[in-house]
């Protein structure tokens, strides 16, 4: 790679990928941008021409803004503590020796091979449904006169319940991999220096599991930003909406193409800021 | 104090036997070396001692206490890994610190504890660096501050300088050999480098496949080797083996000469040390011989060459690999 002829080279072979990365990802971009600054409603094509930044003006006035945006928040937050703490326990049950741990480990990804909108299905109507699911059925048998209507009552908990659910083994798969690469003899250097089993976890096993903790935290955020399926599926929108759904409804119920692009751009916006400070805050495991 | 005994000490993991059954008496203050080829079982036999590996069967008593069914850390044992295996998040000083802390050591006793061992490892200006930033030889010392904060009743070493490179290893050697000196402490030492056995022991334990074939202090070991498998592997460059292997001489125990000798040879080629020369030596249904002549001699490859060996140090095995004594 380091003469000229083979950066020369290099960069025609990367061309094509660049171009069709510019055309994917550039091309959508500059449209929203577009798009957020005109007056494009459905309902009303007579309006047209510029907007200038009242399309950006209505969507934070929005009633439900400021209430997504806390959902928003709240969804990435809660499922991230939930999956990380939840999957370093897992990671350390899965690294004990037992019999059938192949097929447990197995077991443990398939969660998270399922589609969302399948999976949020089961859970609406076999698990957590007042009247038919699961987990009514499991209260009832305690005696319980009236199950939990779970999506009524608890709307961005169920949600979050679900996408934890999704996200749990691979938080538990990436903690796993890490553990088994404890060098064996840092493990038995702990056991001559006498460290019982919680310092042992306190001052070994979680410091090696900061780095790919950060790594499970920085890719669940990008993902968790944008949680729709679950919400849309099981219809709690207008109670756990996020601001994903909320452009949605803007562009769906609204049908303001205007105000959906604008949504989009402050979602982007808050995005970044969202890793900005999670690089920072836990991005300084990653050197060293 | 610190006299370590093994009685029976069995390995076993199902069929695969790994130690049959090892007896040792390890004395107070004693520099014991187990030495074997790779695979012979001395890691397995330290990590034992250690508590790091359950035993198939035997005892284990250190200080005449039976440690059999203690774990590693209540055993008063301190270990020196081949990998050093320094905590990578924590400070030199966390490093040497950590079993002090586990111990409930109060942290005023634990600094100053710290502050000696640095001090005797030369390891005070790095107190607060992380072992990734420290060089081989530093890491080691690490390692070793570790061990002797805890005051151990014995040193384990496993394979603690194969990690370094050669001149290192030398000064590190000399290094581990003061310390002992200065602490007194009985340490038991792994290696698979004859040189380190031959150099550091008081006593060496040869290990073949998990049997102690011979223990004694080094000159014994070279001088009166038990065993075919001792001879051949205690002593640089390798004893001669002659006759089918009924009859063993070391290269410094044959005399060469241009004129007369016993057995004649035809020199394949010189190795020149300074200070020796090693010749490799062709001579014919004897097969190839070593001898080892003085550093100004040289032999022309082709040359030939006659040998007279030694009567008195030749070594006589018999059948079963074993020394007959005459």
């Amino acid at each position: 790679m380091a003469t000229k002829q083979a950066q020369a080279l290099g960069k025609w072979a990367l061309a094509p990928s660049v171009a069709v990365l510019a055309a994917w990802s550039f091309v959508p971009l500059a449209l929203t941008l577009y798009f957020a600054f005109l007056r494009y409603n459905l309902q009303d094509p007579d309006n047209t021409g510029w907007a200038g930044f009242s399309n950006f003006y209505y969507f934070f006035k929005d009633p439900y803004f400021l209430k997504d945006l806390a959902n928003t928040l709240l969804l990435v937050g809660g499922i991230i503590i939930t999956t990380v703490v939840g999957g370093v326990f897992l990671a350390l049950l899965l690294d004990q020796p037992f019999w059938g741990r192949g097929i447990v480990r197995l077991l443990m990804i398939s969660p998270f091979f399922i589609m969302p909108t399948v999976s949020s299905l089961v859970w609406k109507n076999l698990l957590m449904h007042p009247v038919f699911g699961l987990f009514a059925g499991i209260q009832k048998y305690f005696g319980a006169q009236e199950a939990i209507d779970w999506f009524g009552r608890y709307p961005l908990l169920s949600v979050g319940i679900i996408v934890s659910w999704q996200w749990l083994p691979y938080a538990a798969l990436i903690l796993l991999t890490a553990l088994q690469s404890l060098d064996e003899e840092q493990k038995d250097a702990a056991a001559m220096d006498g460290a019982p089993a919680i310092s042992f976890f306190r001052y070994i096993i979680l410091p090696h599991l900061s780095r790919p903790i950060t790594v499970v935290i920085l890719i669940e955020t990008i993902f968790l930003l944008n949680i729709f399926a679950e919400i849309k599926v099981t219809s709690v929108g207008g109670f756990a909406g996020n601001l994903t759904y909320l452009v949605f409804s803007q562009l769906n119920d609204a049908t303001d193409v205007g105000m959906a692009a604008a949504g989009g751009l402050v979602a982007v916006v808050l995005a970044n800021i969202v890793s900005v400070f999670l690089v920072r805050i836990v991005g300084k495991n990653l050197e060293a | 104090m610190g006299t370590i005994s093994l009685n029976k000490v069995r390995k076993a993991f199902g069929d695969a036997v790994i130690i049959p059954g090892a007896d040792l008496e390890i004395k107070n203050g004693e520099f014991v070396v187990f030495v074997g080829p790779s695979g012979c079982g001395k890691s397995t036999l330290l990590r034992l001692i250690a508590g790091l590996e359950d035993m198939t069967s035997g005892e284990i008593k250190i200080d005449g206490n039976d440690v059999t069914d203690t774990p590693p850390s209540g055993r008063g044992l301190a270990m020196v890994f081949q990998s050093y295996a320094l905590y990578p998040h924590m400070t030199v000083r966390n490093n040497i610190a950590f079993p002090l802390k586990m111990a409930k050591m109060p942290q005023a006793e634990i600094d100053q504890k710290v502050n000696h061992a640095a001090q005797t490892l030369n390891l005070n200006d790095y107190l607060e660096r992380r072992p990734g930033q420290l060089s081989g030889g530093q890491r080691q010392r690490v390692a070793i501050g570790r061990a002797i904060v805890r005051n151990p009743k014995a040193f384990l070493f496993d394979e603690p300088l194969s990690n370094l490179d050669a001149a290192l290893r030398v000064n590190m050697r000399i290094f581990i050999m003061q310390l002992h000196k200065d602490l007194g402490s009985t340490s038991i030492y792994v290696t698979h480098d004859q040189v380190e056995a031959m150099t550091m022991a008081d006593r060496i334990v040869v290990l073949n496949k998990g049997h102690i074939e011979q223990v004694g202090s080094p000159l014994e070991l070279y001088n009166k080797p038990d065993s075919l498998f001792v001879a051949g592997f205690i002593g640089s460059p390798k004893m001669n083996f002659v006759e089918n292997d009924t009859i063993g001489i070391r290269p410094e125990h044959i005399e060469i000469s241009e004129k007369r000798g016993e057995w004649q040879g035809k020199v394949l080629l010189s190795e020149h040390l300074g200070s020796d020369t090693f010749l490799h030596i062709d001579a014919g249904a004897r097969g190839r011989l070593t001898v080892r002549a003085s550093g100004e001699n040289t032999f022309a490859p082709g040359t030939n060459v006659w040998m007279t060996p030694d009567k008195s140090r030749m070594h006589y095995f018999g059948k079963d690999g074993r020394t007959i004594r005459k």
